[in-house]
């Protein structure tokens, strides 16, 4: 039984560790800024799971779980946050890679690319 | 808010304080490994003294969670992570990225609450492939940049897919418009059946 769990637990963090490759490797092939943003902010957070997951099931130390669970909830938590930043930066500075685009309901809406103008100002 | 100065506000602050404290206080003890009585001392402590040093704007939040709507939000989302994780991988990867097309598509909720615009935005980012760039609050409109889109139905195909999205979790957690009116508990939309 202890072998079985450390082979799913390399598998597991083997796969991961291609997931945060291809996050890198999407870094250099994707053509702009928010092409970009998505290998490197998403199939990471997989990769880190699947890694994670690993690392406890080869550990297997209830201690270690609670400190797992916590680094991947934070994950979960600021990954789309950092995401949206660049991603509204990008907008807001006009590199939204216009000639990619087939659908731009942003600028349709907005031209500036800023959407909440005379939104509520309060609780920002 | 005027209700800072009045004892009622007051007290209404300080219980307030409890549900951000206990959270932080169990992350203090898996911070140090172990629920020892001086962990949660300690945890408690600190967890009081950053609430009260950095207060939140008050959340009104009419939650009625429901398990099985809950695990179905939960198991769709762990799918769509890793369905669309392989997909992004596989852009990422195959030849031609050159040639990739996008889309920025606007989604407007059907519920209008702050909590569950949150929710959706928040889950729908985590979903490789699409990244929230602009929020229009008042509207409860989402606009998200998707990657790798070749025509109008594709996009509308998307659109479809945060909207049943959203209907998942407010049939989990229920989608009052707590900001709208936080006295009246009318739901403005009911998700999901009645149990």
């Amino acid at each position: 039984m202890t072998t079985f769990f450390d082979v799913v637990a390399a598998i597991c963090m083997i796969t991961g560790s291609l997931l945060a490759l291809v996050a890198a490797i999407g870094q250099v092939r994707m053509p702009d800024l928010l092409s970009r943003t998505h290998p490197a902010t998403k199939p990471q957070v997989l990769g880190l799971g699947l890694v994670l997951l690993g690392v406890a099931l080869r550990l297997r130390e209830p201690e270690a779980f609670g400190l797992l669970a916590l680094v991947i909830i934070f994950q979960l938590v600021t990954s789309p946050v950092a995401s949206h930043m660049i991603g509204r930066a990008a907008v807001r500075t006009d590199n939204r890679g216009e000639e990619r685009l087939v659908v731009d309901e942003l600028s349709e809406d907005r031209p500036q690319g800023r959407a909440d103008e005379g939104d509520v100002p309060d609780q920002r | 808010m005027s209700d800072r100065q009045s004892p009622s506000g007051r007290r209404r602050r300080v219980r307030s304080v409890w549900p951000s404290m206990v959270p932080l206080a169990v992350v203090w003890c898996l911070l140090w490994g172990e629920f020892s009585l001086f962990n949660i001392l300690a945890g408690a402590l600190v967890g009081a003294v950053v609430v009260i040093a950095f207060p939140m704007p008050p959340l009104h939040l009419h939650l009625r969670p429901r398990p099985v709507a809950l695990a179905v939000l939960v198991g769709k989302f762990v799918v769509d992570v890793v369905v669309s994780s392989v997909r992004v991988a596989w852009t990422t990867l195959r030849p031609g990225a050159s040639s990739l097309t996008n889309a920025i598509v606007r989604v407007e909720l059907a519920t209008p609450s702050d909590f569950v615009l949150t929710v959706v935005a928040q889950m729908t980012s985590l979903i490789p492939g699409s990244i929230v760039v602009d929020v229009h609050r008042a509207r409860h409109t989402l606009y998200l940049h998707v990657l790798d889109v070749n025509s109008a139905e594709e996009a509308d195909e998307f659109r479809k897919r945060v909207l049943e999205q959203e209907e998942r979790v407010v049939a989990a957690i229920g989608g009052y418009a707590h900001d709208i009116d936080e006295r009246s508990d009318r739901p403005v939309r009911e998700g999901g059946t009645k149990r």
